[in-house]
């Protein structure tokens, strides 16, 4: 998923260590470096690229985003 | 999550189309910058819900593509000697260089290991100190503040057997390269989402005014391209080019100046040889004197023959919007996914490989 070099996917953070954080990606527990995004708190959404969150998203959005990652998988599914 | 709460959904997906086909008036011609955006457009289907007054032309936004024969060599033969290990990510090591690609090395006994993370290869040089570990360094702003923060990791944790192969682009310098080309009519950019996560607004500025083309940074779900395109043809029938986020959730007006400056402590730009467009002024990165020690080609200058683009191969055309993938001879016949000649048909990101993956619009 993070061999596309352009594409960044939403992950939550879980617990921050310095600046690491463990995070969730569509049910998936990593290991990111927050590095670039120093404010990050637990609970945020984070844009998760090559190991790194690079920006953190706006929260209800973004779970509207995974919502329709969600969605657009069944609907792939179904068709 | 059942099927009628996607139908929610779908009717929005439905009204923007239906917006656009009612707006649109005069024949336009956008350009989606983004390969990610090339494949979604195909893969959703979007440019089947676009009326025909609507042409979307494929950009240079892929790295792997827009990577050079001479780059590729130069990967290949560094993963070619003996105390090294490369780490990449896993698009590049399929991309046929001059004699071979990454993977055919590695097939010769060459170390060569795909990565998901930067983080990764900085972990493969503390398990292996006795090797050197290249990590090849392709992409764009999206990636270089990454491949940044893994050289000052390095750099605190004393990692002195890890190094990278600086091939990483800048956007902006190649977006005026293109325009100012004119090769392309083009009214309108669908700009790249999360390159814009790190850049912001700013770098687009100058584009309408200087070039009269809109550009609106998009997201990458079908709705997102679809509410930047209308904002592009609206903008269009106006006669009123325009700079706009259609990406408000993730990217915002002063972008990540965090990663910027990450960035730019550790790189400083160059000029660099793009695959299609030749060399561009200030669009690479190349490290600054103070991490020297991090730089492959510092200690790796391998004799590389001269390298020549695959014989027949238009993917040089196809990144500047001045051929579709359909147009060359190899497409579909020669050149595919499972056997590709270019690097347009190998990358995730290549505008080939999306228009053979999801079918060709007439």
């Amino acid at each position: 998923m993070c061999s596309v070099m352009c594409l960044a996917i939403p992950a939550l953070i879980l617990a921050i260590d310095g600046d690491s954080a463990e995070v969730d990606v569509g049910g998936i527990r990593r290991h990111i470096g927050t590095m670039l995004t120093p404010q990050v708190k637990v609970g945020d959404y984070v844009l998760l690229h090559t190991g790194y969150s690079i920006g953190i998203l706006k929260r209800e959005e973004a779970e509207e985003t995974l919502a329709m990652f969600r969605e657009l998988a069944e609907v792939s599914d179904a068709l | 999550m059942t099927l009628s709460d996607v139908a929610r959904d779908a009717p929005r997906i439905r009204s923007v189309a239906n917006h656009i086909a009612a707006i649109s008036r005069k024949p336009v011609q956008f350009m989606e910058f983004c390969g990610s955006h090339t494949h979604a457009l195909l893969r959703y289907g979007i440019r089947d819900m676009l009326p025909a007054t609507i042409t979307m032309r494929s950009g240079p936004g892929c790295p792997v593509c827009v990577t050079s024969a001479s780059d590729i060599d130069l990967a290949i033969a560094i993963a070619g000697m003996s105390d090294v290990i490369v780490a990449t990510y896993g698009d590049l090591v399929r991309v046929p260089g001059t004699n071979g690609s990454l993977e055919r090395a590695r097939a010769r006994g060459a170390d060569v290991k795909v990565i998901y993370s930067a983080l990764d290869a900085l972990q493969i040089a503390a398990q292996h100190p006795e090797r050197q570990v290249i990590l090849i360094g392709i992409g764009f702003e999206t990636t270089a503040p990454t491949v940044a923060a893994a050289i000052i990791a390095a750099s605190r944790h004393r990692l002195s057997n890890f190094r990278v192969l600086p091939l990483l682009k800048l956007t902006p310098p190649v977006m005026a390269a293109l325009l100012q080309l004119g090769e392309v009519h083009i009214d309108g950019i669908l700009c790249p989402g999360h390159v814009s996560v790190i850049t912001g607004m700013e770098p687009y500025r100058a584009i309408p005014g200087r070039f009269n083309v809109g550009c609106v940074v998009s997201g990458f779900e079908p709705l997102d391209m679809l509410q930047a395109i209308d904002m592009l043809v609206e903008q269009a029938e106006a006669g009123t080019p325009a700079v706009a986020n259609a990406y408000e959730r993730a990217v915002s007006e002063q972008g990540n100046e965090v990663a910027r400056n990450v960035m730019n402590q550790v790189f400083a730009p160059c000029d660099a040889e793009w695959r299609g467009l030749g060399l561009v002024s200030a669009s690479g990165l190349r490290l600054r004197p103070e991490y020297q020690d991090f730089d492959a080609t510092a200690i790796y200058q391998p004799h590389v023959a001269r390298s020549s683009e695959p014989f027949g191969c238009r993917c040089g055309d196809v990144l500047r919007g001045s051929a579709l993938p359909q147009d060359c001879p190899l497409f579909a016949r020669v050149c595919t996914p499972d056997n590709p000649v270019g690097p347009c048909m190998v990358s995730h990101e290549g505008a080939c490989a999306a228009h053979f993956s999801y079918g060709i619009p007439t």
